[in-house]
């Protein structure tokens, strides 16, 4: 009905202070987002206001039936506004939890999970995906848990980490991989960003010895990072090579570059 | 003229409906596209006009101020008189004056390093109590940092703001936030937070989830004249007009956005004006008379729920004291201009001239109270101070509703770092 799903007015500060102002008299709510990109002026709310809302109340109050939903990652035109994927922003902030799906299937699941889930979540949907992927979804209802990681594939030379749409450019590595170098890759899906599964990646990395980690975001700061500080630090002596990221590059997501500038299945090769 | 006639056609609306329900949507009385020679835009429903016209932003004579009672204490218009019983009347004194005198207490109290931090209501007493008498106990409110008052009308302990600003082990808030920064969940007061404005539009969503539980509860949304120029403000009140929601916008326009006059803040007419342009039923009031803050918010709550629409209360004060204990006010305003306002306009002394003009309340009596509240005080602030500060499991709860490995796993190297360099550390202040 209208007065469950509806639309406001166009401020994503609104969106989200609304959201969380819903959530904390003890409603539902799933604020929408049109596109990742502009999701920057509900970052005070989202970072100072949701994140810290339970921690700064001493428990009396919280927002954790708040889920934020955007559209995330490249399209193949999108350019600067409508390709982002600002993961590695909000990965930075305790409170909330990240969540990014790879597939029908796995979104339906993994949204379920957050709307249930007692903190506030923001998953971001692969919008390539929207069009491109078809599956067979069961109609009732099923959670898929977050902060677990999944292994796609096992492998024993290297591991392969991503999340969203990337999660089929490093399957079709690993295929490669396998035929053209009979290197055999270990393949995970992250699926949540924060609070994230160290135990699924350390424990594989210690088996293979080596890590390459992919996502279209920028390099510098990306969250590729953080997971390669923390696996030297937990994985240092079963280490065989240096951590490899491949990333988009430090630039703004270009528009008839796109080609050029994604972290493509060639590059990871 | 035509800017007036201009001002009456954008007021022109189609009456909301009474009741909760779902929200409606503007609909057009006449088919598309009409044979009549009138505007068709979807945006604004106004005549044409013919001569090039800009309207005038009305500061020089603007919203009129609201009041019951004039600077002596004695009802101007005794048809506006809320004619209040003298037992609430008292609570309301009350509240005033044990604010007041708790405030000293502990603003002196951060100057001797009791405390880290601390603000003060000086002269904004009336605008808590008045709004708060006028609501019911389980409304909801969110608050910017300055309505103690209101905490304190809800029967918030002293014990409790003390725990609070001490971050002492009684704090329900766990000793996360600075000083004056309270909640309570029981008195439905939602807990403040530092970044300014950023309640507005959560005081929304919440009025809107409110509205759909049919639940016969407002919200009421505080904030200062200085928040009002944050993007939030606009966000809230947009929002709030178009979802209809059952919410109080209440502004305490005090003059002062820390050292930034009002002339700096806005060249409009205050917020009030502000409130046609969304489509708020808007008000200014004088918040230093008790009972005008009173009648406007007791009118505002009782349409707000019954017709599911929001209301923008400005209410008029003067920020007596300084912004909080890092501020300094006599850099950038006159003693003068503050006494003015301690001495002549104070919303304590209005009421309580019109309680002796009463005959409610007499000099002893004020001896008396003013003896006995301090020492309530005092005996609060003492064993605050003796309290011990909560544990330091504390500091790692309620990140997540659940401790997620990571953190359990930062706790444990706490641990382990005070086990070899505990002390380096104020451990002894802290419960185990």
């Amino acid at each position: 009905g209208k007065d469950r799903v509806f639309n406001t007015p166009l401020c994503e500060q609104g969106i989200v202070g609304f959201g969380i102002g819903v959530a904390v008299a003890g409603a539902t709510a799933i604020a929408e987002i049109q596109f990742a990109d502009y999701i920057f002026p509900a970052f005070d709310q989202i970072v100072n206001e949701a994140a810290k809302y339970r921690y700064r109340s001493g428990d009396l109050f919280n927002c954790g039936s708040l889920t934020i939903r955007a559209p995330w990652g490249c399209v193949g035109h999108g350019a600067l506004y409508h390709s982002q994927s600002p993961e590695a922003f909000f990965a930075h902030c305790p409170g909330i939890k990240i969540v990014i799906p790879r597939s029908p299937l796995q979104a339906k699941g993994l949204l379920l999970s957050c709307i249930e889930d007692k903190n506030p979540c923001i998953f971001f949907e692969p919008k390539i995906l929207y069009r491109a992927a078809v599956e067979q979804v069961p109609v009732e209802p099923y959670n898929i848990p977050l902060s677990q990681a999944e292994v796609l594939q096992t492998g024993s030379d290297v591991t392969l980490v991503a999340w969203g749409t990337q999660v089929h450019v490093i399957k079709e590595v690993a295929a490669m991989a396998q035929e053209k170098l009979g290197v055999s890759c270990e393949v995970i899906d992250l699926r949540t960003i924060l609070p994230w599964d160290t135990e699924t990646v350390c424990k594989s990395v210690v088996k293979t010895g080596r890590l390459l980690i992919s996502h279209e975001a920028p390099l510098t700061g990306g969250f590729a990072s953080e997971i390669s500080s923390t696996v030297q630090e937990e994985c240092f002596l079963n280490l065989e090579a240096p951590i490899s990221r491949v990333c988009g590059y430090d630039t703004p997501f270009p528009h008839i570059f796109e080609p050029f500038y994604i972290p493509d299945k060639w590059k990871c090769y | 003229m035509a800017a007036m006639a201009a001002l009456r056609a954008l007021r022109l609306r189609l009456p909301r409906s009474p009741g909760p329900g779902p929200a409606r949507r503007l609909s057009t009385a006449q088919e598309f596209p009409s044979p009549e020679e009138k505007p068709q835009f979807p945006g604004a429903s106004a005549d044409f006009a013919d001569r090039l016209e800009f309207i005038q932003p009305n500061v020089i004579s603007g919203i009129p101020v609201y009041r019951v009672m004039d600077r002596q204490g004695h009802i101007v218009n005794p048809a506006e008189d809320p004619q209040l019983p003298k037992e609430l009347v008292l609570k309301l004194y009350k509240t005033m004056t044990l604010l007041n005198t708790m405030d000293r207490i502990l603003y002196e109290s951060q100057r001797q390093g009791r405390i880290s931090f601390y603000m003060t209501n000086y002269g904004e007493e009336g605008t808590h109590v008045g709004s708060a008498a006028a609501l019911d106990d389980t409304d909801l409110v969110f608050g910017q940092y300055r309505e103690t008052g209101v905490l304190m009308y809800r029967g918030y302990p002293l014990d409790l703001f003390m725990a609070q600003c001490y971050g002492n082990a009684s704090d329900t808030g766990k000793g996360r936030q600075m000083p004056v920064h309270y909640g309570c969940r029981d008195r439905h007061f939602v807990t403040i937070s530092s970044p300014l404005a950023t309640q507005i539009p959560q005081a929304v969503g919440a009025a809107y989830a409110i509205k759909r539980a049919d639940a016969n509860r407002a919200v009421i949304c505080y904030f200062g004249e200085g928040a009002a120029s944050e993007g939030d403000a606009h966000a809230g009140f947009n929002f709030a007009a178009t979802l209809e929601c059952p919410i109080i916008f209440f502004c305490r326009n005090n003059g002062y956005a820390i050292s930034t006059p009002t002339s700096e803040q806005y060249r409009g007419d205050g917020i009030a004006a502000r409130g046609p342009g969304y489509g708020l039923m808007s008000i200014r009031v004088d918040g230093n008379d008790v009972f005008a803050v009173y009648n406007a918010t007791k009118e505002a709550r009782r349409r707000a729920v019954a017709e599911n629409q929001p209301f923008l209360i400005e209410a008029m004060t003067y920020r007596i004291g300084h912004h909080s204990t890092s501020d300094d006010s006599s850099a950038y305003r006159s003693v003068d201009e503050v006494n003015y306002w301690d001495k002549q306009d104070h919303p304590i002394s209005r009421l309580r001239h019109y309680m002796l003009g009463r005959g409610w309340w007499d000099e002893q009596e004020e001896k008396g109270w003013r003896k006995s509240s301090r020492k309530m005080v005092m005996e609060a602030f003492e064993q605050a101070e003796r309290k011990p500060k909560p544990s330091l499991q504390l500091l790692f709860s309620d990140v997540y509703q659940e401790m997620p490995p990571h953190l359990r796993r930062q706790r444990a190297a706490l641990e382990q770092h005070l086990q070899h360099y505990g002390e380096h550390y104020p451990l002894e202040h802290f419960e185990k």
